[in-house]
């Protein structure tokens, strides 16, 4: 059986002026697990963009929204949940995996393929009772 | 006449409609612009997306867009867009001039 160590665990709001700070604290809560800069740079990476989908997608723009963000060390795999109280998304139109044509390109379009070739897997749910979202990254990484 | 753009910092969805506005606007006047990334410490999707928006411009308006200077945590992420191969990357302002002939 593996052990679930929660790494960060933060609280923040729907604000693009907090991006910044996520950053920085995935950056130090990563660093201290002795992994690859690439794997650093990759978590930071999918974090920064899956917050500002949720900003931008799930919030509409409106800043004062809730996002949390935790990060756990599942023995080898570093697994990502971000969650947000914004209505259900419609999950079918979730952007779909892989490259798109530079014609359809748009802030926040290519959010989604930078999630999907820094992770291994993503996965969206909505929350019990449709009260908001749940983002589930995961990422194997040797220490 | 070319303009040239410096961005600098953190190039993320807090700032990333300004950098936009400011190349859109050098191009809509008219001009070749090159957007020097040398002090980029991030850039996110929203950023790339503004570069994106900036090279169609001048696409469209048959102008020179391009990248001087690129910093290495930039271009690691112009390359996971695959956008390497698409935008013209110069070393600096000179190294485009001289690509002119």
């Amino acid at each position: 059986m593996t052990s679930k160590k929660r790494i960060l665990e933060l609280r923040f709001s729907s604000d693009p002026k907090r991006l910044k700070m996520v950053r920085d604290e995935v950056q130090q809560s990563i660093g201290r697990l002795k992994c690859t800069k690439k794997l650093v740079s990759d978590l930071i990476i999918a974090v920064n963009e899956a917050c500002m989908n949720i900003m931008v997608h799930a919030y509409k723009g409106d800043r004062s929204g809730e996002i949390v963000l935790e990060i756990s060390d599942n023995g080898g795999e570093i697994e990502v949940v971000l969650t947000d109280f914004a209505d259900p998304i419609d999950l079918r139109s979730i952007d779909p995996i892989g490259s798109r044509e530079l014609d359809h390109l748009r802030p926040g379009g290519l959010g989604t393929h930078f999630m999907k070739e820094t992770m291994d897997e993503c996965a969206y749910a909505h929350l019990k009772d449709n009260h908001g979202n749940v983002l589930r990254m995961t990422k194997r990484f040797v220490s | 006449m070319t303009y040239e753009v410096q961005l600098t910092g953190d190039v993320d969805l807090s700032c990333s409609p300004e950098a936009r506005q400011v190349i859109l606007a050098c191009l809509g006047r008219g001009h070749h612009t090159l957007v020097d990334l040398s002090k980029v410490t991030y850039i996110d999707s929203s950023g790339v997306a503004s570069l994106v928006e900036g090279f169609q411009m001048a696409k469209k308006k048959e102008l020179h867009f391009g990248l001087i200077d690129v910093s290495e945590v930039a271009m690691n992420v112009i390359e996971l867009a695959r956008l390497d191969k698409v935008f013209p990357i110069h070393a600096d302002v000179r190294a485009r001039l001289e690509a002119d002939g």
